[in-house]
């Protein structure tokens, strides 16, 4: 990427608005804390979205994928019409991949773009047109905002000696056609081996190890419905992780979190597997990384804990 | 035809022993069974083909004709491929040892997405980009 694409992203995404999704307001809320926490310390803004709804999530969309593109986009047009603001920043894999899958839509579907401005006019707003804004993830953030070199110079308890299997989940990169702007070579991320997570820890100190299953299933939107085969595939991306030399599992989705922490005490409980590999938000490894306590960055708020294992690590 | 409960077995096998770079073979071998068995429950007939020089890369875009969300596996079948080339081009790489373990888990990850793809399938399909349940509901009403 060149020098000038850069420095306009480092400024474009120092201010971005920010739509936490209803994920981290709930069993992801230790995410929606230590990301706002981490921005403020890296002295990024964030505007929540004003008066946001679901983005569809996958309850709507399996139903009516056009309503779930309406919802979206509502979201989208709020940003862009009412804040005024070039950037929606989501940290929850569903809220963002919805965000572009609806972004996918409107560029490309005669009746996704009549669906969305029949119940935009009827909701009385004004209809989100493709292109207003740019939905970005929270590793995007960070990585364009700040970049390794700037994570680096702000570092303050290294992650050094700390080895991290990244998990990115299946949303994060699937499917490839609503990411236009990733494998874009050099610089962007790569959807079928993502790095930016890795990027980030590794200039923070920690050692990412060689991890086959980072975008593997988790099983995580059949948890309640098929809780054994979840409960099986978790075990397996832990016992992988483990295999790997990982101590710890870094996240960037509230599901994938979620779903990780309660399936290794399922896939003891159940399976006789035990796994001791650590489960914690990337942006709360990098918040502890530039000095936040683990309050301040929500490891209180994980079912799994993990404050011996920080504190053992000089991060606490 | 090996069953879906010998693929299993065979994987705890492995991974139990741990698997070692002269098993990537069989552990292909074993995804592609794995793979085949989703094929034929969808009442098709396994393709001989290749693409990209891998049978299990066809079986796989086979098995996830007019069903994306089976694309959820793309990349653990594309990383059985990627671990398996490792192995057999690199055979005296020092990290082989490593490689092969790692095979085993991956491989045996394929087998749990698609033995539990296939327990749900009367559930409706796995994953976010499912048909909605509701269909089934909505077309037979009698028998809810």
């Amino acid at each position: 990427m060149s020098d000038k694409k850069t420095e306009s992203k480092k400024e474009k995404y120092r201010e971005v608005a920010y739509y936490p999704g209803c994920a981290l307001e709930g069993t992801g809320h230790a995410y929606n804390r230590s990301t706002k926490a981490l921005g403020k310390k890296l002295g990024l803004k964030l505007k929540e979205v004003e008066n946001w709804n679901c983005c569809g999530a996958m309850e709507v969309k399996n139903i009516d994928p056009k309503l779930q593109t309406y919802l979206s986009s509502r979201v989208m047009s709020i940003a862009a019409n009412t804040m005024k603001m070039d950037v929606v920043m989501a940290p929850c894999n569903g809220c963002y991949h919805n965000l572009k899958k609806a972004e996918y839509d409107l560029a490309n579907d005669d009746k996704s773009r009549e669906v969305v401005n029949r119940l935009s006019q009827k909701a009385g707003h004004e209809t989100y047109q493709a292109g207003q804004v740019e939905t970005i993830h929270a590793l995007d953030w960070v990585k364009e905002a700040i970049g390794e070199e700037g994570l680096k110079e702000r570092v303050k308890n290294s992650l050094k000696g700390i080895k991290i299997a990244n998990y990115y989940g299946c949303m994060y990169t699937r499917p490839r056609h609503i990411f236009p702007e990733k494998d874009q070579g050099p610089g962007s991320e790569s959807t079928s081996r993502p790095h930016f997570m890795d990027d980030l820890l590794d200039a923070a100190g920690a050692t990412s190890v060689d991890f086959p299953l980072k975008t593997a299933c988790c099983g995580g939107a059949h948890t309640l419905s098929d809780s054994d085969t979840s409960t099986r595939l978790v075990a397996n991306i832990l016992r992988t992780a483990e295999a790997a030399g990982a101590e710890v599992i870094a996240t960037e989705c509230p599901t994938c979190h979620s779903g990780l922490e309660m399936h290794q005490i399922r896939a003891e409980k159940t399976l006789g597997i035990k796994t001791n590999v650590k489960i914690i938000y990337f942006t709360q490894l990098l918040g502890m990384a530039l000095g936040l306590k683990p309050k301040q960055v929500g490891l209180h708020e994980n079912v799994s804990d993990s404050f011996d294992f920080v504190k053992k690590k000089g991060l606490a | 035809m090996t069953t879906l409960a010998e693929i299993g077995v065979r994987l705890d096998e492995l991974i139990a022993r741990p698997p070692a770079p002269g098993d990537a073979g069989e552990l292909l071998a074993l995804g592609e069974q794995a793979l085949e068995q989703w094929v034929i429950a969808r009442g098709k007939e396994p393709t001989p083909d290749q693409r990209e020089g891998f049978r299990l890369l066809a079986l796989h875009h086979q098995g996830a004709e007019k069903d994306p969300s089976f694309n959820a596996c793309r990349e653990t079948c594309r990383e059985l491929v990627y671990h398996y080339n490792l192995l057999t081009l690199q055979p005296d790489d020092p990290e082989s040892d490593q490689h092969a373990r790692m095979m085993g888990w991956v491989a045996n990850h394929l087998f749990l997405f698609i033995s539990g793809k296939l327990e749900t399938e009367k559930l409706g399909d796995f994953c976010c980009a499912s048909k909605p349940l509701r269909e089934t509901v909505d077309a037979n009403p009698v028998a809810q």
